[in-house]
């Protein structure tokens, strides 16, 4: 099947409901293993069992990039390739990526107090989070709050691309000025500085968080074409009522 | 398991997660109902989509 076949809503729903399943099953398995081995996980030799948090606090993190980092290339989907589904995918990622950058931020300060012994500062790789949800805030308003829905996703797809340029600001954060956060430690130049026993249940705890998030967009995806198409069969009565 | 001495952080870490995430997918689930009900009810008031008019 050619990709420009999901560009039709009823044929991408039909796709949807068979995948879905799998999905949810997929993820409630991965979660369930990444838990297990997160919760059993050694404790870190100078943060102890706090280290716990980064198993939540760093799939949030990149997460909340990726849901950006999508929603700009649906953004130029909308924008540029006038794609019928681009935009329904902008307007789905931006609930739920909101949802792990403030998953992000809470758990990160979480863990800051014992360990920094500061729940915030106001250091680079915070503050350019804490824009990120910001940036996911306004995303979501002009989302609900424009009275049509095009002009609205126009004006989304906009902000989209402006704020994409917060996301190496974010990753490269660390190396540019000087913070109290650590330094890239997993997808790093010489390998990852984590130990194995840590690492691996990171991973898993990642690949969980990301089939969640695939999972969720399907489905908020389903759910905005169900609004769209009652939105237009709505429009259709009117102007029968009308003409 | 012995979470040590930073014990509440950990927990309340989790517990926000677990909340923030079963807040996501209740109104995932709340919404794609509310969406049938409302679409089940149009078309059985015989209101139809273009695309499934016939000409």
């Amino acid at each position: 099947m050619a990709v420009i076949d999901l560009a039709n809503p009823t044929r991408f729903l039909r796709i949807v409901d068979r995948v879905l399943p799998w999905l949810i099953g997929a993820t409630v398995f991965l979660l369930a293993v990444g838990l297990y081995r997160a919760l059993n996980a050694p404790d870190d030799y100078q943060q102890g069992a706090t280290v716990k948090i980064m198993f939540l606090h760093v799939p949030a993190a990149w997460l909340g990039m990726f849901g950006w980092a999508l929603m700009s290339v649906a953004a130029l989907g909308t924008l540029v390739w006038r794609h019928p589904l681009a935009d329904v995918s902008g307007k789905a990622v931006a609930p739920i990526g909101a949802a792990f950058t403030f998953i992000c931020l809470v758990t990160g300060s979480l863990w800051g107090r014992p360990t920094w012994g500061t729940y915030w500062v106001w250091d680079a790789r915070l503050t350019s989070m804490l824009v990120l949800l910001l940036l996911y805030l306004g995303v979501l308003a002009l989302y609900w709050t424009a009275e049509d829905p095009g002009r609205g996703a126009r004006a989304a797809a906009i902000l989209s691309l402006v704020g994409a340029v917060n996301l190496p600001i974010i990753k490269f954060s660390v190396d540019w000025w000087n913070t109290l956060h650590q330094p890239a430690s997993v997808f790093r130049i010489g390998g990852s500085t984590i130990d194995p026993s840590l690492l691996t249940p990171l991973l898993i705890m990642a690949l969980a968080f990301t089939l969640l998030f695939v999972t969720l967009h399907l489905a908020v995806m389903r759910n905005e074409i169900l609004r769209r198409r009652i939105r237009s069969m709505r429009l259709m009565q009117a102007q029968e009522v009308h003409a | 398991m012995n979470l040590g001495p930073h014990a509440d952080f950990i927990v309340a870490a989790y517990a926000v997660t677990l909340f923030v995430v079963a807040a996501l997918i209740a109104w995932v689930l709340l919404d794609y109902s509310a969406q049938r009900r409302i679409l089940g009810d149009l078309e059985e008031r015989g209101v139809t989509r273009r695309s499934r008019r016939k000409g």
